[in-house]
Order: C-alpha cells, then sequence, then structure tokens
C-alpha cells in the first residue's frame, strides 16, 4: 500500500491534553512521527516583567497542575541558592513529603491512564479510587487538593502537626497495601504483557543520545535521578534510584509502579527523621545574579534558569520540563510500530503538555 | 405510542442526564484532573446520569478548562458550533471564567465568554469536583430554561 499521513490529535480520546503528531503510515506501520506543539501556550516566563519574585512563585505553580509543588520547590530552591537563604532543616523534609505525595498521585494518576489506553477500565478506576486518599492529605494537610501552593521563598506557609502526621502515616500504609494488590495486575497479567512487552523500544545508547529524562529514561537502564544530587532533606534520606531494563513500554510502566512504591517509603522516612523547629525564614535583600535549579518531576528531570538584576522584578525565568525532552525519544520510539499501539507508545512518556508549553 | 409522548419522554431524560463533553483550552491540568476525578469512584457521577462523551454532537453541555489563547480559539467555536440545541457552556476555574493568573500573559486572549456564550462560572483554582458537580446541577436548570424557550417559539 502507498504512504498515507496520518493526523494524530490534538483532539484525541487517550489524551487529555491537545498535541498534534502527523504520523506517516504505511500499512498499518508507522515509519514516521513528527510532533507539533503550541496548542496550551501560555507565555507564563513572559509574566517575570509584571510580576515581583514573590509572585512568580504562584505562577510557576500553575506551569502544571499535577505537579504543582515540584515546579514551585524547584524556583524557590534556586532564588534561596541565588539570594544564599539558609531554609530551616524541618522545612526541607516537608518539602520532600509533598513533592513526594506529588509524585505518588502523579503515578497513581498515570497507572490509571495508562491502563485506559489498553482496554482496563475498572483498572483506571481502582488506581483513581487510590489516588484519592493522596488528595484528602494534600487537601487535609495544605487546604487545596491539586494547587497546594505551600512554597514561599524562604521556607514554607503551612506545617503539619503530630495528629496529622500520624493520620498521613496510617492513610499511607493503606494505600501501600492497594497499591500492592494491583502488582499482580501491572507487572504479570498476559493482557498487559501482550500490549506493551516489545512496544516503542528505546535503547539506553539512544535514550543518553536523545536526551531522555526520567523514567523513560530508567526504563532503558539508565539509573539517572535528579533527587541523587541530593537537594533539599535528599541527602539524608535513603534512596537508591528505580529502573529497568528493556527499554520498552512495560519498563516504563515498571519503573513507575515500582516508584509509587518507593516515594511511599520517602514520605516514611521524610517523617521520621524530621526535626522540630520553624518552617519559613524572612528573606531580605533583592535577587542579583543567575542560577540553574534542578529537581526530579514525576516526569524526569525539571531544569529551571533564574536571573535577577537587583530589583523585585527578575530578568528571566526559563523552565525546561521533562516531557519537552522526552518528545525527541517518543519521536524516535514511533517509528516501526503498528498504528494501533500508537496510544500506548505516546502514553509511555508520560506527556504533559501544559509542562511543555508553559 | 404517540409521538409527542416519546418526545416528551426524551426531553425530560435530556434533562435528567445531561451527556458532557470536555475541552482543554490551554488549562495546566490541574482542573482537567478534577474533572477526570468527578468521574472515579469517589465522586462517581454516572450514578447521577451525567455522562462523559468525547463527541461534541452527542453533547447537551460543554465543559471548558483553561484560558482561551490565539491558536485554540477557533477550535472552542468549532466545538460549540458543533453541538445541537438547547447546549450550556460552562468556564471552570479561574481561567475559564476570566483568564486567572495568565490573563496578562501575551498568548492569552481571556476567559471563555471572550469568544463563545457562557452560561454557569465555576469558580476555584483548580476547581473542586463538588464545585463542578454543583455547576452541572446548576446548569440544569439552563438547560430547562432554554429547552422552554426554544418549544415557545417553535410554536409561534
Amino acid at each position: 500500500m502507498a504512504k498515507m499521513t496520518l493526523p494524530f490529535g490534538p483532539q484525541h480520546p487517550v489524551l487529555p491534553e491537545p498535541i498534534h503528531l502527523s504520523l506517516t503510515v504505511e500499512d498499518e506501520i508507522v515509519t514516521q512521527a513528527i510532533p507539533a506543539l503550541g496548542y496550551v501556550h501560555r507565555g507564563l516566563e513572559k509574566l517575570v516583567d509584571i510580576r515581583d519574585f514573590n509572585q512568580m512563585v504562584q505562577i510557576v505553580e500553575r506551569v502544571c497542575g499535577i505537579c504543582s509543588k515540584i515546579h514551585a520547590m524547584c524556583y524557590v530552591q534556586g532564588l534561596e541558592e541565588l539570594m544564599k537563604v539558609d531554609v530551616p532543616p524541618r522545612a526541607k523534609y516537608l518539602r520532600v513529603m509533598w513533592s513526594e505525595l506529588h509524585r505518588i498521585h502523579s503515578h497513581l494518576l498515570w497507572l490509571g491512564l495508562f491502563a485506559d489506553a489498553f482496554g482496563m477500565e475498572s483498572l483506571f478506576m481502582q488506581c483513581w479510587r487510590i489516588r484519592e486518599k493522596i488528595m484528602d492529605i494534600n487537601e487535609a494537610t495544605t487546604g487545596a487538593r491539586v494547587i497546594v501552593s505551600v512554597n514561599v521563598v524562604g521556607g514554607l506557609r503551612c506545617d503539619v502537626d503530630d495528629t496529622q502526621t500520624r493520620w498521613i502515616l496510617s492513610e499511607l500504609d493503606e494505600v501501600e497495601r492497594e497499591v500492592r494488590r494491583l502488582e499482580s495486575t501491572f507487572v504479570n497479567d498476559y493482557t498487559i504483557k501482550k500490549r506493551t512487552c516489545g512496544i516503542g523500544v528505546l535503547s539506553a545508547e539512544k535514550a543518553l543520545e536523545l536526551g531522555a529524562a526520567g523514567p523513560t529514561l530508567r526504563g532503558s537502564g539508565v539509573a539517572q535521578d535528579m533527587r541523587q544530587l541530593k537537594y533539599a532533606a535528599f541527602d539524608s534520606i535513603d534512596f537508591e534510584p528505580v529502573t529497568a531494563l528493556d527499554g520498552d513500554s512495560y519498563s516504563r510502566m515498571k519503573v513507575r509502579y515500582y516508584e509509587t512504591l518507593q516515594s511511599i517509603d520517602l514520605v516514611r522516612q521524610a517523617i521520621a527523621k524530621m526535626p522540630d523547629g520553624d518552617i519559613a525564614v524572612k528573606v531580605k535583600g533583592r535577587p542579583e545574579g543567575e542560577i540553574l535549579s534542578r529537581v526530579e518531576q514525576p516526569r524526569g528531570e525539571l531544569f529551571y534558569y533564574i536571573k535577577g538584576n537587583g530589583t523585585k522584578y527578575l530578568d528571566r525565568v526559563r523552565i525546561r520540563t521533562p516531557t519537552f525532552a522526552n518528545i525527541p525519544p517518543l519521536a524516535a520510539m514511533l517509528p516501526g510500530i503498528e498504528l494501533a499501539d500508537v496510544p500506548i507508545v505516546v502514553l509511555s512518556i508520560d506527556p504533559c503538555i501544559s509542562c511543555t508549553e508553559r | 405510542m404517540p409521538v409527542s409522548v416519546i418526545k416528551d419522554f426524551i426531553e425530560k431524560s435530556r434533562l435528567k442526564s445531561p451527556w458532557l463533553v470536555h475541552f482543554d483550552c490551554g488549562s495546566c491540568n490541574g482542573c482537567d484532573i478534577e474533572v477526570l476525578a468527578c468521574l472515579t469512584p469517589l465522586y462517581d457521577v454516572e450514578r447521577f446520569g451525567i455522562l462523559n462523551i468525547g463527541n461534541p454532537k452527542h453533547a447537551d453541555m460543554l465543559l471548558v478548562t483553561g484560558t482561551v489563547n490565539h491558536r485554540n480559539k477557533k477550535v472552542l467555536k468549532n466545538l460549540y458550533d458543533q453541538m445541537p440545541h438547547p447546549k450550556v457552556v460552562l468556564a471552570l476555574g479561574a481561567c475559564g471564567t476570566s483568564g486567572g493568573v495568565f490573563r496578562e500573559a501575551y498568548n492569552v486572549v481571556g476567559g471563555v465568554d471572550k469568544v463563545i456564550p457562557v452560561d454557569v462560572y465555576v469558580p476555584g483554582c483548580a476547581v473542586k469536583p463538588e464545585a463542578i458537580i454543583d455547576g452541572v446541577v446548576t446548569a440544569l436548570g439552563r438547560l430547562a430554561e432554554k429547552r422552554a424557550e426554544a418549544s415557545a417559539s417553535a410554536k409561534e
């Protein structure tokens, strides 16, 4: 059969967000994939001109609703380093706690969407049901479910007390029990293996060459995780990146599944090791100079470049998000697979378009 | 069964079981995942007969999240035009109602009402599932009004 070009997206049932892929197919086999972006671009980096550096915390939180806490953390950590602010240790542990809670809810959300992509609707419902416990923890500790807005430059806006940490630990026990019950399905189920094993393979060399990030990179066997940089309180928390070796959609799913369990453990460690004390210090002065800040988002490495000029308005904030890094690997994974597998491979990088386009 | 009885039955069911179509118009994902959370076991709006479908030609209500930008305003207008009458539009979240924190960004046109008429504004950043359900119930009243207007003008 002759070559044909098919549009995939911007509105597609498996995609909660608009991204367009122009797929060239020959007899149901994809030979080329060209992504097109720009449907949700807002231009929020330019808002530094009219919002001062404290107000920008709330703006960068709204880059992405799923990992809002982690965006704000990356931004304030950069500014704190630039302004030489010493954040109280308790704030660092609390930052780890909330960022890992965000990772759990993001991964459960993704596991659900992925289950829906290969047609397992009740598995989707199960993942989202478990996730609601994490949303309850967010709401009880910060007052909001999704955009928690706890970070300020110099520390945190709110604290948790002992009753709350005890309740969080008991809720996490329940979440862990429920997530472990899904292990036999996600890891061993025949249907899931049939749909994901060997689909969308990315070798370790190719992943490094194309600059993949996060679970997409770790699914190819490269143990690289920004949490190894020991930001916040990760210097005193035991942590080992989760990897899988095959580089296919199944490996990437396995990495995210085991990271969910690992993050539950990290929250427990953060709560156990958390010292008493203040949660914020008063910040004086204006940021001057430039700085790079990197943290691990649920989807991979998040990178902020911040440049201050000594006034309350910053010169530049540049945000590079993991999905942006993972789009070239996606374009390399797609050629050679069947058209029916395209939704699974696209979802396997966990695309977050609002992050990418900002 | 006479045709009028069947017609009445269909009209009644349309008011009791609204079908929704959800469009992400440049949102940060926060409101989108809350719309999805409405469908999942804790909130489970399907038990009220509220159904989320992908096709605008089957839908009674349009849920729009996020700010409108220059690239997708045509897509939004197109989606709205494809829906059959009577139809209602819900603007979800601070961005959908007014542009939110992004209202001054260069690629943002503003709230949803800059492009299509909006019937119900649901506030919140991100909008809570309870607020979305409340907004849909409020919109049912608007749908009934619009239906009555349509049948009154048809009789004239």
